[in-house]
């Protein structure tokens, strides 16, 4: 019972860890913090949900659907809200981020309506592993979550892009001295960054067979948590913030009451901040 | 008793050693020159001194009181100010508002007083309006006309002009100048020379970090001199000016390699 | 004088005294309970915006709760007169005190963070307070929120109608914005403001920046109390569903739209943003996007808002003026 719970929990965890690494994508390279992440992880889970319920597409299409467009709403974004405020320091671009996630859930609740949409099922099997029930679609979420967090690490070690982005993240000065289009770059942070979080929401929507218009607001911020709890800075840190934060929810619906489950990542996130502002694995900070 | 006492002070970032025991006095109504080559550990003593920067060994006292834990609004509370060496004037505030600022220690009102205006806050904000008049008449024409001026549209050497104001608003019995002259002119900087001195005349005793010698020399009673966070050399500016030590740390001990 | 520069006293009596008796003289001319409902409402968002202008605006510290302490204090005033008959005239200053005694107990250990952590640190407080509120069934009754709760009553006389309601409001607000004005135009106003300019500055002379942080957050939320108390006595219905992260967004849009560092700011914010979405049903459903709209608007073309004081949200380019050369100058 417990194992299972686990299982449960660190698959949702990988989910949250999708998000959270956006948020130290964007962070780490841009310096900036965004309020809208969670809304586009709504939209892409509503592009999911079409895909699925409504054009019957298989859910690999789905996802890729769901991040192309997410990578495309990336894109406008950074070019239009934050491109202007370049030297703006981090609070004006955080204004904005909130600004534009309270208009994508309002225009969202009315263009889908507020209420619970269906996805259909995918990969309904459950399979013995260990002693343990797992469902495929579990494996698969984990298997999926951890592909994109591989393919992250080898755009960022081994393509010309990525190279850029780390070098961008370090000190954007100097990038910028040695020839980095920094604008690019933050251009395509900011876009993968998106389109990770929007795959965290197609795979959401299929978990849970169920996607509805305010869906960001929560997971944007479990997602902030975890990235905050693992390291504003780390990638490594924010998927084990993910998971951990997955794995003590599922913990304290079961042991203690379903109604605390979100106080979880807020309250990890809180102490982390209190006792240990880096994060678990981040590095000292310097001031922001 | 001098009026500041550095014993020792031991500052280690990491592996590096900033300061490596760092000992002088300072005498009541001493001008004391602190030089040395970038990087020696001026700006990071006087960080120790006014409370920004933990020591790792050693102790500091004004008059006896130990500064060595206290944090840094303590420290200025016992009458020790400072300029820093980038300048950080309050950008949005007026030249006024700066010196009222400055006066805060020597004004009592807090939340209450300031709601309900019992007749001694009006007495004591006036009087530190007359203070802080007078004492930006101390800089000749430069901040006075512009009292009711935003910082941020001051020029860079009328910021580093009101930084000292502040600084001085608090009457403290000792000074930390950190490169007061940086960015000036020739003409500025003699003008600059002249108001130390001006400002010892007041009672107040100035520990100085500059670059520029001839400020140095001129305003100095006495220099201290760092290089690699240790003291090479203590004596009056005559002394200094034909130190082997001193002119082997500032370019870099060629002879000895030589 | 520009707008963000003033302070309502008695030498500019003449500027501010008409417009507060046009205020006062709104439900003698306007007969729609709907209006005054409207107005009542514009007046607490007053409270709201000025209070969380003390901390966002003059000291600095961004804070993004404030929503919360609103909750505390309408929850504290909501349990009192329901549970223990607490008369308004206790219930208001006892939801200012609790909510004022949780910001400082949120205040110490956390701000000695800066910027963004702050920022994050009050976010988190908000979802928890949000998620306890929703939860702890024995104090709040959980979802179902807590009815019944009496109107606001005066040395015994009920004031259950808007027209009176809008009085009383209009009082707090004139006490709100009297007891801020006389702090900012004080020698705790000035270290809020050295605080916020530069914090290493402001220790410098001698002022504790860490204690006068904490007074900003406690007399922020000492006022988001007391208009959480106001507004349980209004709606006579409290439930945590009006206190979260949204709700936050909103005082803050206000803020930011009216303007931070400055008296009138908030108060223009406030009336603006209660009274133009009410004005313009014909948005209807869009209302709230609008709301984002105009953030954004507001952040791109003109940070300061309509009267705030410039510079607080905005690119701190290092434009440094020449100098001048000085009299005493020969000039070549």
């Amino acid at each position: 019972m417990l194992l299972s719970q686990v299982v449960n929990g660190l698959t949702q965890g990988s989910l949250y860890a999708l998000v959270a690494i956006g948020f130290v994508i964007i962070f780490g390279t841009m310096n900036l913090v965004t309020f809208a992440h969670g809304e586009v992880y709504m939209i892409g889970a509503f592009v999911g949900y079409f895909a699925l319920s409504v054009y019957h597409l298989p859910w690999g299409v789905a996802l890729l659907l769901g991040m192309a467009a997410a990578w495309i709403l990336g894109v406008l974004i950074e070019k239009m809200a934050f491109r202007p405020l370049r030297t703006a320091g981090h609070m004006p671009p955080l204004l904005i981020t909130i600004g534009l996630s309270i208009i994508l859930k309002d225009l969202a609740v009315i263009v889908f309506g507020a209420e619970n949409r269906p996805v259909p099922s995918v990969y309904e099997t459950t399979i013995r592993v260990g002693g343990i029930s797992v469902s495929v679609l579990q494996l698969v979420i984990l298997a999926l979550a951890g592909a994109l967090v591989l393919a992250l690490q080898l755009l960022l070690k081994a393509t010309k892009i990525g190279r850029a982005m780390r070098a961008t993240a370090q000190d954007h000065e100097a990038a910028y001295a040695m020839g980095v289009n920094v604008n690019r770059v933050f251009n395509v942070a900011f876009a993968l960054a998106s389109s990770l979080g929007a795959a965290a929401g197609v795979m959401v929507g299929i978990y849970y067979n169920t996607v509805y218009a305010t869906m960001g607001a929560t997971a944007g911020l479990k997602g902030f948590a975890a990235c905050i709890f693992g390291g504003l800075t780390s990638l490594p840190g924010a998927v084990l913030g993910g998971l951990i934060i997955g794995v003590v929810e599922n913990l304290t619906v079961q042991f203690i009451a379903s109604g605390y489950r979100d106080v979880v990542a807020f309250l990890l996130m809180v102490l982390v901040l209190l006792l240990r502002p880096q994060g678990l694995l981040g590095r000292k900070l310097r001031a922001v | 008793m001098s009026l500041l006492e550095i014993r020792g002070v031991n500052v280690r970032f990491g592996g590096v050693t900033a300061l490596g025991g760092v000992s002088f006095d300072v005498e009541e109504g001493e001008i004391v020159g602190l030089i040395g080559p970038n990087g020696a550990g001026k700006t990071t003593l006087f960080n120790c001194l006014s409370g920004f920067q933990p020591v790792d060994a050693g102790r500091m006292a004004l008059a006896g009181i130990e500064l060595t834990h206290l944090r840094p609004h303590e420290i200025a509370a016992l009458g020790i100010a400072r300029t820093f060496q980038t300048s950080r004037v309050f950008r949005r505030m007026t030249v006024l508002e700066h010196v009222l600022v400055g006066r805060h220690r020597h004004q009592r009102a807090g939340f209450w007083a300031a709601v309900a205006r019992p007749g001694w806050v009006a007495r004591e904000e006036a009087e530190s309006l007359a203070r802080a008049r007078d004492l930006l008449g101390l800089f000749e024409d430069r901040l006075l006309p512009r009292m009711s001026d935003v910082a941020d549209s001051l020029s860079y050497a009328n910021r580093r002009r009101l930084e000292i104001a502040r600084a001085l608003a608090g009457e403290p019995r000792l000074l930390l100048l950190d490169e007061p002259t940086a960015g000036m002119n020739p003409h500025e900087s003699a003008a600059m020379a002249r108001l130390i001195r001006n400002i010892r005349e007041r009672g107040i005793t100035i520990l100085l970090i500059e670059h520029d010698m001839k400020v140095v020399m001129s305003a100095s009673d006495r220099i201290v001199v760092l290089d690699h966070g240790e003291t090479i050399a203590d004596g009056p500016p005559e002394s200094i000016r034909g130190s082997e030590a001193v002119v082997e740390a500032y370019m870099g001990r060629r002879r000895a390699n030589a | 004088m520009p707008l963000h520069a003033f302070v309502p006293g008695r030498a500019n009596l003449r500027f501010w005294l008409p417009g507060v008796m046009a205020v006062a003289a709104v439900p003698v001319v306007v007969r729609s309970e709907y209006v005054l409902h409207v107005a009542v409402a514009a007046g607490i968002y007053v409270i709201l915006a000025s209070s969380l202008n003390v901390t966002n605006g003059y000291a600095g510290l961004f804070s993004f709760g404030h929503a919360a302490f609103y909750g505390i204090g309408a929850y504290t005033a909501a349990i009192l007169a329901t549970r223990l008959d607490w008369p308004f005239a206790l219930t208001v200053p006892g939801a200012g005190v609790v909510a004022a005694a949780v910001g400082a107990g949120l205040a110490v250990p956390t701000l000695r963070l800066s910027g963004i952590f702050l920022a994050l640190v009050t976010i988190g407080f908000q979802e928890i307070a949000y998620l306890v509120t929703l939860n702890w069934i024995g104090l709040t009754r959980g979802p179902m929120g807590i009815p019944a709760v009496p109107p606001p009553s005066l040395l015994g006389v009920e004031i259950a109608g808007n027209t009176g309601q809008y009085y009383l409001v209009l009082g707090f607000d004139l006490l709100t914005l009297f007891v801020i004005a006389r702090i900012v135009t004080s020698r705790v106003g000035r270290a809020f403001v050295a605080i916020r300019e530069d914090e290493m500055a402001a220790e410098a002379c001698a002022i504790p920046t860490f204690r006068v942080k904490v007074l900003a957050f406690v007399i922020a939320t000492f006022f988001a109390g007391l208009a959480g108390a106001l507004y349980a006595h209004h709606a006579r219905f409290v439930s945590a569903d009006s206190f979260q992260l949204d709700e936050t967004f909103v005082i803050l849009t206000m803020l930011i739209v009216g303007g931070m560092g400055s008296l009138l700011g908030p108060v223009l914010g406030a009336v603006l943003l209660v009274v133009l979405p009410e004005a313009s049903r014909f948005l209807a459903e869009y209302r709230g996007v609008a709301y984002g709209v105009v953030l954004i608007a507001v952040i791109l073309l003109r940070p300061e808002g309509i009267a705030g004081a410039p510079g607080i949200i905005q690119p701190l380019g290092a434009r440094i003026p020449a100098e001048e050369p000085a009299a005493d100058q020969a000039m070549p």
